[in-house]
């Protein structure tokens, strides 16, 4: 059985899966970050592989996957300085200490 | 039948490597695994033809976010308390499985139509007229560029000594 586009579809969605795990059962701050790039990564394999197996002559999947790195760069950027100025101030990256917000 | 064998190989590393980076109590050893994680997308997006994509991948995430993550990871005390879960550890196991049933459920059950037009390969000069050419993203293209701008300037404001 060839490899198509479902085996791509069914990889990403195994990956975003683990990333999902991730994102919601960790304590520290920065595996949480982690967990978020692995599930960016997961759809910018879906947008590839439906770039590659339903429109190929228009690659718009691909242009997607593009805007998709700029935003996921800055994000992680932005949450990393974040982590860094909350661990200046309470000595702590685990989220369940940091609560200054909550009520 | 070569690339069936590079995808089953990619595929596999990956999904070990996001495994490693969510179960492993090291954090410095989940970075490490991250990248890995990274790289074998790239070789996944090469299997899939997308070789900007694969150049551009390798380029930011294992060039740079990894270097940030890991320089996060040393001027931050995570080294020290590791990763460990935390309460909502059954519930998030059982939304991301619940999440993996639905999304292969759908994959599975969806009548795609798949072109048979083979792929376009080089696909930067391609990529460049989608982007910039006539009936592009190309007013997308500017606000990306104001929103490095902006996150550059929020980065310095965030992290600066008072």
């Amino acid at each position: 059985m060839p490899v198509g586009l479902n085996h791509y579809l069914v990889l990403s969605a195994i990956l975003f899966s683990i990333g999902l795990y991730g994102a919601l059962s960790k304590r520290n701050a920065v595996v949480i970050l982690m967990s978020i790039e692995i599930m960016l990564n997961a759809v910018n394999i879906a947008m590839v592989a439906f770039s590659r197996f339903i429109v190929p002559a228009l690659l718009t999947g691909q242009v997607f996957a593009i805007f998709i790195m700029v935003v996921a760069a800055a994000e992680v950027t932005i949450g990393l300085a974040i982590i860094i100025a909350v661990y200046r101030g309470r000595e702590t990256i685990d989220v369940t200490n940091i609560n200054l917000m909550k009520w | 039948m070569g690339l069936g064998i590079a995808f089953w190989a990619l595929a596999v590393i990956s999904v070990g490597a996001a495994l490693t980076v969510v179960f492993l109590r090291d954090v410095f050893r989940a970075a490490l695994a991250l990248v890995l994680c990274f790289l074998t997308v790239a070789g996944i997006f090469i299997t899939l033809s997308a070789d900007f994509l694969a150049a551009a991948q390798v380029l930011i995430y294992v060039g740079a976010i990894s270097i940030l993550i890991i320089m996060t990871i040393m001027l931050t005390r995570g080294v020290r308390q590791g990763s460990p879960s935390g309460k909502l550890r059954v519930p998030a196991l059982f939304t991301a499985l619940l999440f993996f049933a639905a999304a292969a459920f759908a994959v599975l059950n969806t009548p795609w139509q798949i072109a048979g037009a083979p792929p376009q390969e080089p696909t930067t000069a391609a990529l460049a007229g989608r982007l910039f050419g006539e009936g592009g993203f190309i007013l997308a293209v500017e606000i990306a560029a104001v929103l490095l701008l902006a996150i550059i300037l929020g980065a310095i404001v965030l992290v600066r000594e008072k």
